[in-house]
C-alpha cells in the first residue's frame, strides 16, 4: 500500500494553511488600527475548513479553460468584515486594537497546534517507513 | 506563503508609526519657537494614513499594508500674543507661537508608540511561526 500524503496528513495541512492566512489577515487589522476608514476583517474559519474539506474529499473541479474560477479567488470569499464593536469611532476605522491582538495570539497559538500534529503524523508515517 | 506577508505588513505599520512619532516629536520640539510673522511661524505636522483604501473596500485581498499619503500641515490658528518688549515682536508689539497643543501630541505620541510595540510584536509571533514551520519533520 502506498502512503498517500493527502490521506497521511489528514485535516492538518489545510487547518495550517487557514491559520496562516487568517495570521496575515489579523495583522493587517493590528497594522490599520490608526488609519481613518479601515474596515476590520476576519476569516470565517469554518467555511473555510468547510470547501478544504470537500477540496480533500476529492470535489474540487478542475479547470479546463481560463474562464474558470480560480480556486484560489474563491478562498478569498472566506475574508469577511469584522462587526464593529461601536458603532461609530469618529473616523470610520473598526478595528479594536485589544481584541485582534488577543486574536492573533490565539490563533499563532492554534497554528502551533496544527504544526505538531501536522508533525507527529510526520513521524508517524516515518516510522511506518522504517518499521520500527 | 503568506506568513512572509506578514513583515511587510508589520513592516508598513512601523515605519507609518515611526513617521507620526517623528512629526510628533518635531512638533513638541518646535512649540515655543517664536516668530514675528504668520508665515514663518511654525505649525503642526500631522502625517495621513491610507490603506490603500482602494484596495480595501473592492478587492478582497487578505492583506493591506499601511501607506502613508502626505505630511499635512494645522490649519488652527497660530497663537498671536501682545508682547512689545520681545525683541522677535512685529511692529504692533505682536509675536506669533506656533498652533501646536503639547497634551495632544503627547497623547498622540503614547498612541503611535504604542501601535509601534504592537506591530512589532506581531512581526516577532510572525517569525517563531515561520521558524516552527522550517523546523518541521527535522
Amino acid at each position: 500500500m502506498a502512503i498517500n500524503f493527502e490521506n497521511g496528513l489528514g485535516i492538518h495541512q489545510y487547518s495550517l494553511g487557514i491559520r496562516a492566512q487568517r495570521a496575515e489577515v489579523l495583522s493587517s487589522n493590528i497594522a490599520n488600527s490608526d488609519t481613518p476608514g479601515y474596515k476590520a476583517r476576519d476569516i470565517d474559519f469554518e467555511s473555510a475548513m468547510n470547501s478544504a474539506r470537500s477540496h480533500q474529499k476529492g470535489l474540487q473541479m478542475s479547470q479546463t479553460t481560463d474562464k474558470h474560477f480560480d480556486l484560489k479567488a474563491l478562498s478569498e470569499e472566506h475574508v469577511q468584515f469584522r462587526v464593529p464593536n461601536q458603532p461609530d469611532t469618529g473616523d470610520g476605522n473598526t478595528v479594536d486594537s485589544q481584541e485582534e491582538k488577543s486574536a492573533f495570539m490565539q490563533n499563532s497559538l492554534e497554528y502551533q497546534m496544527s504544526l505538531g500534529f501536522l508533525e507527529s503524523k510526520f513521524s508517524g508515517m516515518r516510522k511506518a517507513i522504517r518499521g520500527d | 506563503m503568506s506568513l512572509f506577508n506578514i513583515f511587510n505588513v508589520s513592516g508598513s505599520g512601523m515605519s507609518a508609526q515611526s513617521v507620526r512619532l517623528n512629526t510628533t516629536a518635531s512638533n513638541i520640539a518646535n512649540a515655543n519657537s517664536v516668530s514675528s510673522s504668520v508665515g514663518e511661524t511654525y505649525k503642526a505636522r500631522h502625517p495621513i494614513f491610507e490603506a490603500e483604501m482602494a484596495k480595501a473596500s473592492h478587492q478582497q485581498n487578505s492583506s493591506h499594508s499601511v501607506s502613508v499619503k502626505g505630511i499635512v500641515e494645522s490649519d488652527a490658528p497660530l497663537l498671536k500674543e501682545f508682547s512689545p518688549n520681545h525683541p522677535m515682536a512685529d511692529g504692533d508689539g505682536f509675536i506669533y507661537k506656533p498652533n501646536v497643543n503639547v497634551m495632544e501630541e503627547m497623547a498622540d505620541m503614547l498612541s503611535a508608540s504604542q501601535s509601534y510595540q504592537m506591530n512589532v510584536q506581531v512581526a516577532d509571533a510572525a517569525k517563531s511561526m515561520l521558524q516552527q514551520t522550517l523546523r518541521m519533520g527535522k
